[in-house]
């Protein structure tokens, strides 16, 4: 079975944190990288798929759209256990909203012609829930989201899957290759890679590719576009939540007392 | 309907899922900016069974379309959607931020090309559609706008609009023919509950809550016991449920319960969105957390900053 895993370098901010002037942006240096939570669980799904095919002959193939700074989180899953990885970049994409960045997937995920493939449910920066939807939209997959428990007939080419819904509720479906799923955390448990995978998985390939190479231009990208970002705000938070002073004793006391206040009142 | 705004219902086996009446509010509010009509659209097998409780004040039309699937299927509400923007013409198109709407309307916009965005927390009319959702993990807000889109989807955070009274207004029913025969990629094969286990935690009074904060499984019995001597129930949020240390008979947030205590104390939970659904109704919700900028401070009536473990340490010593 071919596998493509669509993975992300999020972005997450420093307890402290400035904006730029101007268009409002997070200056760069207080912002940390790290691949995706959602994308270690859905990579882990793929390479337990694989090890399971008994058929042979597949891979794993982990794709990102993102510049330099995502090359690290491609060898995080190549060191993982991918076979291949594929970047693409274009100063265009500085920015690019969730149907943009599917709409790049979609080009580079067809020239692979993969069974299945998986996204992470969300990224932790942009957290839009959309992008993996997006992507089976443009390549017209069967595609099932937020699936917390999967598994695999080879006979029948079919998955059984579990959606994981509202409320604790769970549906189980069935579907068939070739498809798309978003996979939620907890499914599995992320490996880690050993030391030396880790040295390996900078001889693995990891292709490099811009918008022309995938028959993509800019102003096809901004069309695709869904939203464009006006400004950024902090929000008022915490009008109501009265700040604990002092030492963690004095918070302690304060936090017993409340306690027992509202528990009597 | 020219600038006007399409509510899509959502019913999941056989009930109207509340969120469908805060879409009628949130609709109400952008359609008098954008001079259009407010009119829902509900997909189900039975779809007339919600056409009078979708029926709020200020709706001017319901639609239903008959769904061939007992229960939601991606593909055929996709095929439905967009048949209903094309007939209907909508300039905006507002779901909830659902698990079922997740399966299919991000997949509708970019077949469509149409504007979109998710889990919105704000929507208005300014020379057209504008929007508000969190950046960075709710740390901060975006707002967007949709240049050049003649229709716009969004899927709306639930729990942000009051719901509408359901069946307060009179608008009368129009069935949409869709065909929808054949659209069908995904079977449904069962429906289960999760197990409510020994504990039920929506009947607690107070939670002693616990997060990623504590770091390691083996911390977790100095926190059932600090939960004991406190008399908490103890809960936590998804991250101890993904690790596998925890059942999530004992988790809050939306995949978990929905929990109202008396009083909320929570060590070291950031505030994920999923996590704050399901418990920002506490009657008074205390926070522990390191970072300052936690989105746990924005609910939370008492925020300590600080290392929880610190704060646990006090905590036992002050209740000896």
């Amino acid at each position: 079975m071919k596998i493509v895993v669509c993975v992300k370098q999020v972005a997450s901010l420093d307890e402290e944190f400035e904006l730029l002037e101007g268009d409002g942006g997070v200056d760069p240096d207080f912002i940390e990288w790290d691949l995706n939570e959602w994308d270690t669980f859905s990579l882990e799904a793929a390479l337990q798929l694989h090890e399971g095919d008994g058929a042979g002959g597949g891979e794993v193939v982990a794709v990102t759209v993102g510049d330099e700074e995502a090359e690290e989180g491609l060898l995080a899953c190549l060191a993982r256990g991918a076979d291949r990885a594929v970047r693409v970049w274009d100063e265009a994409l500085e920015g690019a909203d969730l149907l943009a960045v599917a709409r790049v997937l979609a080009a580079a995920v067809q020239r692979e012609s993969p069974d299945l493939v998986l996204c992470g449910v969300q990224s932790s920066d942009a957290v839009t829930g959309s992008t993996g939807t997006a992507l089976a939209g443009y390549l017209d997959l069967a595609h099932v989201a937020v699936v917390k428990e999967l598994s695999y007939d080879a006979a029948s080419a079919t998955l059984t899957v579990d959606r994981e819904l509202e409320s604790g509720l769970v549906e189980v479906v069935r579907i068939g290759l070739p498809a798309l799923l978003t996979i939620q955390t907890g499914i599995n448990e992320p490996r880690y890679a050993t030391l030396r995978a880790i040295k390996q998985a900078r001889d693995k390939p990891l292709a490099t590719y811009g918008l022309e190479d995938l028959g993509l231009d800019a102003s096809g990208l901004a069309a695709a576009a869904g939203a464009r970002v006006v400004g950024l705000q902090t929000p008022e938070r915490g009008a109501g939540a009265q700040l604990l002073e002092g030492s963690p004793a004095e918070m302690a006391d304060r936090i017993v007392e409340i306690v027992q206040e509202r528990m009597s009142g | 309907m020219s600038a006007g705004v399409l509510v899509l219902a959502e019913a999941r086996r056989g009930e109207l899922r509340e969120v469908s009446l805060e879409l009628v509010s949130a609709a109400r509010g952008v359609a008098q900016g954008a001079g259009g009509r407010v009119v829902v659209a509900v997909i189900d097998h039975d779809p007339q069974r919600f056409a009078k409780g979708v029926a709020a004040d200020g709706v001017d039309e319901v639609l239903t379309v008959a769904a061939p699937t007992e229960h939601f299927e991606p593909h055929v509400w996709q095929r439905a959607l967009e048949t209903l923007i094309e007939t209907e013409r909508p300039a905006i198109v507002l779901a909830g931020h659902t698990i079922d709407s997740l399966g299919f309307v991000p997949a509708v916009a970019a077949r469509k090309g149409l504007g979109f965005t998710s889990d919105v927390t704000a929507v208005w009319w300014a020379d057209g559609p504008r929007a508000q959702r969190g950046a960075y993990g709710d740390k901060l807000h975006a707002e967007l706008e949709f240049p050049g889109k003649e229709c716009t989807l969004m899927t709306v955070r639930a729990g942000i609009f009051e719901p509408a009274a359901a069946g307060s207004g009179g608008a009368s029913a129009r069935a949409v023919e869709v065909d929808l025969e054949g659209a069908a990629r995904s079977e449904h094969v069962s429906f289960e509950e999760v197990a409510v286990g020994d504990v039920d935690i929506t009947q607690a009074e107070f939670l002693l809550s616990i997060g990623r904060g504590i770091e390691d499984k083996d911390n977790i019995p100095r926190f059932e016991r600090l939960a004991d001597k406190f008399g908490a129930t103890l809960s936590v949020s998804r991250p101890i449920v993904d690790a596998g240390w925890m059942t999530n008979a004992r988790q809050v947030g939306q995949s978990g319960k929905t929990v109202k205590p008396r009083v909320y104390l929570a060590l070291g939970i950031s505030g994920a969105v999923q996590h704050l659904a399901g418990m920002r109704n506490a009657d008074t919700i205390i926070a522990v957390n390191t970072d300052a900028e936690a989105p746990i401070f924005g609910v939370a009536h008492f925020g300590a900053v600080a290392d929880l473990f610190d704060v646990a340490d006090e905590l036992e010593r002050a209740l000896d």
